[in-house]
């Protein structure tokens, strides 16, 4: 494993990502991997002085269960930008996610019988 | 981008993943640079397939294209990657991952999770798959390699992509026109059975 900091964390632009982030650095993919499923907490209304990002994921997420890297795509946002803003709405009990997909090491063949299972299905 | 409207008959309209899907699954298709990633990725995906530009900065030792310039530079990759509903509760994202070594972040991000690898290989050239090779062997991601025939004049046989790739024997190795859906399923099929076998 890397260890944090050890080469540079995917970045935006500079200017811009810095003002979206407040200057902090990125969190690693271990608190919200690209794959993770997340959705906006049922009843929650955006916290005050939320940026423009932020306001965009909220509306984004609010309509159902995208990952991570969707909410990337969808906004147009760097990977790492987006998923400094979805841990801090995490952190603020905004955000559900769905269980963590398990890691490489320990896939279990349940899941790869199911994948295989639907991909199979594609080729009738 | 071609995309493949037959994949998304079955998905719903909507850009959000159905509400009784509890788990999604992660593949990487990877190779070099214009090898089909993209097309193969939009033949299978039931979303248009999304991209992110990850701007990135590099020292420049070891990176031959930027010889000659600044100490560190940064450089944009784009992070291609599709979805596919695979059952009720199940979600299979295809990632789509740019081959050089001076995008190590970003491919640390992208194997975190990944169930393995589908290595799509231009039989012509064969000697840019080597380094992508290293890195799925450095994070430990098990693999298939998809030929990507393009249905053009395929002058290479299994055996010569083996012995030109040092593969294992038991690494399968399967060809496809990444433009079709039923050839790019088939293709992620020979992984999945490989990654079952190995899981045993």
């Amino acid at each position: 494993m890397t260890t944090p900091g050890e080469e540079e964390p995917v970045t935006s632009d500079f200017v811009r990502s810095y003002v979206i982030t407040g200057g902090r650095s990125l969190p690693s993919s271990e608190e919200l991997a690209l794959h993770t499923l997340v959705t906006l907490a049922p009843e929650r209304t955006p916290p005050l002085g939320a940026g423009p990002e932020v306001r965009a994921i909220w509306e984004l997420c609010a309509g159902g269960y995208l990952s991570v890297a969707e909410v990337a795509g969808h906004l147009g946002l760097p990977v790492g930008v987006a998923r400094l803003l979805l841990t801090d709405l995490a952190e603020q009990g905004h955000l559900l996610r769905r269980a963590e997909p398990p890691r490489a090491q320990n896939v279990d063949r349940a899941t790869l019988e199911k994948v295989l299972n639907g991909l199979q299905s594609l080729i009738g | 981008m071609d995309s493949n409207p037959s994949s998304a008959e079955t998905a719903q309209k909507s850009i959000y993943v159905s509400s009784e899907v509890t788990n999604a699954a992660k593949i990487l298709v990877v190779g070099h640079f214009a090898v089909g990633k993209t097309t193969f990725i939009g033949s299978l995906s039931e979303i248009t397939p999304l991209r992110t530009e990850e701007k990135m900065t590099q020292a420049s030792v070891h990176v031959d294209d930027l010889r000659g310039v600044a100490d560190k530079k940064t450089t944009t990759v784009a992070l291609d990657f599709g979805r596919l509903t695979l059952s009720d509760d199940l979600v299979l994202y295809l990632f789509g991952t740019p081959g050089q070594q001076r995008f190590m972040q970003l491919w640390e991000d992208m194997a975190r999770g990944a169930l393995g690898a589908l290595l799509l290989v231009d039989p012509a050239r064969l000697e840019e798959t080597f380094p992508v090779i290293d890195l799925i062997e450095r994070y430990g991601l098990e693999y298939a390699i998809a030929v990507n025939s393009f249905g053009s004049s395929s002058t290479y046989g299994e055996a010569e992509v083996r012995e030109a790739l040092d593969l294992l024997p038991d690494t399968p190795v399967v060809y496809c026109d990444a433009r079709d859906q039923q050839s790019s399923a088939e293709a992620l099929i020979a992984l999945v059975r490989h990654l079952l076998e190995r899981a045993a």
